[in-house]
C-alpha cells in the first residue's frame, strides 16, 4: 500500500533571543524562577554527580555567548527516561554548565554512556545533534559504534568529554567548535 | 529497534545551513557533513512534562507577566494541532512561545530596539497539547522589527515555537509568521528554507470563522513532527 507521510513542519532558528521562552530568568525575566533547568539530575539521583561545562565557538574562534544547549540521558543505571536540562553560555564568559549523575550504559544498547547534546543558537537554522562521551570510558569508547563510525581518532575527539577534578567536584569539560580547525562532529539522527 | 525508528529528516525541506544572505549562518555552520547515525533507544525516549508545572496563565501571555494589567496591542488566539507525519495527534506535547511585544521589541537583556517595552508583557508562554493533539494560546500580535543583517533587513512578525514530542528525535524549534504579512517574501531568515510550499507550512493562516467578535483575531497553525516509521503489521490497511 502507499503511505504518504506528511511534510515535517521545518525548522527555523531560534534566534537571539531564545532564552526568554526557553531559560527566562536568563533573559532578566523575573518569571519561572523556581526552574533550575541546568540542573539535570535531581539531587536524589542515585550515581555519580558531575558537571559538564565547556564553549561554543565559531568558525572565527570567537565565543557564542547567545546558545542554549539541551542536554539528554539516560540515567546512571542506563534507564529510560532518564534526566533532561537546558543550559544557557554565559553572555560573559561563553561557558555553559550542566549538573547531572554520570550516565550509564543502555542495557541492550552496543553504545557506551554519552549525553546527548543540542545546540540551539542564531544563524542555526537547525539545532546541531552532538555527544559527549566520558574520557574515564576508555574500553567502552573504544567499543562504541558510533565512535567508530566517525573514524578518525582526532575527530572522534571532539566527542570525549575530558575529565578532572575541581574543589572536589567532577568535571568533564566538553568545548564545542561549530566550525573549522577541531570542528566539533554532529549528527543527523 | 529498526522497524520503529522514525522518519529520516528531509535536510532539503527544511533549511540550508550556510546561506550567505542571512549572515550569522556563515561561521556558525559545520563545514563537514553531518555524520548520519542509526537512532538510538536515547533519541527515541523524551522527557515528560506534565500539567503540574504548568502556570494556569502560561497560555495566556496578555495576562501573564503578572501585573494585573493587560498587555498593548492587537489581541489574536492561535490554535491548531500537533500530529505527526502519518497524522496521528501528538497528545501531551510541550508548546513553548516567545516573541516581541506590539512595538517589535523583546523583553531581554539584549535587545536595545528603540521600540518602548510593555511593563505588562513578558513574551513567553507554554501549553501542553490535549489528548486530540490540539493546542491554543492568547497573545498579542508582535511587531515586525529591523536586524543588524545586509545594513538593516525587517523579520516578519512573527512567534517563535519550540515543540517536545513523544521522542527527543521530534525536537524542533521553528518559527511561524501571520498570513498576508508583505515582509515574510523579504525575510532572508524565511528566506533559508528553499521551497515555497514549506515556507507556505510556517504561515499562520486567518481563522475568521472562530474571531472572539469585538477582542481578538484568530490564527491557525498546525505543526507536523517527525512521524515513527509503522511496524509491519500496523501496515494492514485497517490497522493503518
Amino acid at each position: 500500500m502507499t503511505i504518504e507521510p506528511l511534510n515535517e513542519t521545518p525548522s527555523q532558528t531560534a534566534g537571539p533571543y531564545v532564552h526568554i521562552g526557553t531559560l527566562p530568568s536568563v533573559a532578566g525575566l523575573n518569571v519561572r524562577t523556581q526552574e533550575k533547568l541546568d540542573v539535570a539530575a535531581p539531587a536524589n539521583a542515585a550515581g555519580e554527580r558531575i558537571f559538564i561545562e565547556g564553549t561554543v565557538r565559531d568558525g572565527a574562534g570567537s565565543l557564542v555567548v547567545d546558545a542554549v544547549l539541551e542536554l539528554w540521558q539516560a540515567d546512571s543505571k542506563g534507564k529510560l527516561p532518564g534526566f533532561w536540562g537546558r543550559a544557557a553560555t554565559d553572555f560573559k564568559t561563553g561557558l555553559y554548565r550542566f549538573e547531572t549523575v554520570k550516565p550509564g550504559k543502555v542495557a541492550g544498547a552496543p553504545d557506551a554512556p554519552f549525553v546527548t547534546l543540542l545546540l540551539f543558537a542564531r544563524g542555526l537554522n537547525i539545532h546541531l545533534h552532538t555527544r559527549m562521551y566520558f574520557a574515564d570510558e576508555k574500553d567502552a569508547n573504544a567499543a562504541d559504534p558510533t565512535l567508530k563510525a566517525v573514524g578518525d581518532p582526532a575527530l572522534a575527539a571532539t566527542l570525549i568529554g575530558a575529565r578532572s577534578t575541581e574543589s572536589g567536584k567532577t568535571v568533564y569539560r566538553f568545548d564545542i567548535v561549530l566550525q573549522g580547525d577541531g570542528e566539533t562532529v554532529f549528527f543527523d539522527i | 529497534m529498526s522497524n520503529t525508528e522514525y522518519y529520516r529528516r528531509d535536510r532539503k525541506w527544511h533549511p540550508a545551513p550556510i546561506v550567505p544572505n542571512y549572515k550569522s549562518t556563515v561561521l556558525r555552520n559545520p563545514q563537514r557533513p553531518l555524520l548520519s547515525l542509526p537512532q538510538s533507544a536515547v533519541d527515541m525516549a523524551s522527557p515528560v512534562f506534565g500539567q503540574a508545572k504548568l502556570d494556569p496563565l502560561d497560555h495566556d501571555l496578555i495576562l501573564n507577566y503578572g501585573t494585573g494589567a493587560e498587555a498593548v496591542g492587537e489581541r489574536i488566539v492561535v490554535h491548531g494541532r500537533v500530529l505527526d507525519q502519518n497524522a496521528r495527534p501528538v497528545p501531551g506535547a510541550l508548546i513553548e512561545i516567545w516573541q516581541a511585544n506590539a512595538g517589535g521589541r523583546y523583553r531581554h537583556v539584549r535587545d536595545g530596539y528603540l521600540a518602548a517595552i510593555d511593563p505588562n508583557f513578558g513574551g513567553c508562554g507554554r501549553v501542553l497539547t490535549d489528548a486530540e493533539g490540539k493546542y491554543a494560546f492568547r497573545t498579542i500580535k508582535p511587531g515586525p522589527y529591523p536586524f543588524r543583517n545586509n545594513g538593516s533587513d525587517w523579520r516578519p512578525a512573527h512567534i517563535h515555537i519550540s515543540i517536545f514530542g513523544a521522542a527527543f528525535a521530534q525536537r524542533l524549534i521553528t518559527q511561524f509568521y501571520f498570513e498576508g504579512d508583505p515582509l515574510i517574501a523579504k525575510c532572508p531568515i524565511v528566506n533559508t528554507i528553499a521551497d515555497a510550499a514549506a515556507i507556505d507550512m510556517l504561515v499562520a493562516k486567518l481563522d475568521l470563522e472562530n474571531q472572539g467578535p469585538y477582542d481578538h483575531l484568530t490564527y491557525r497553525f498546525d505543526i507536523v513532527l517527525r512521524g515513527r516509521r509503522s511496524t509491519f503489521f500496523e501496515n494492514r490497511p485497517e490497522g493503518n
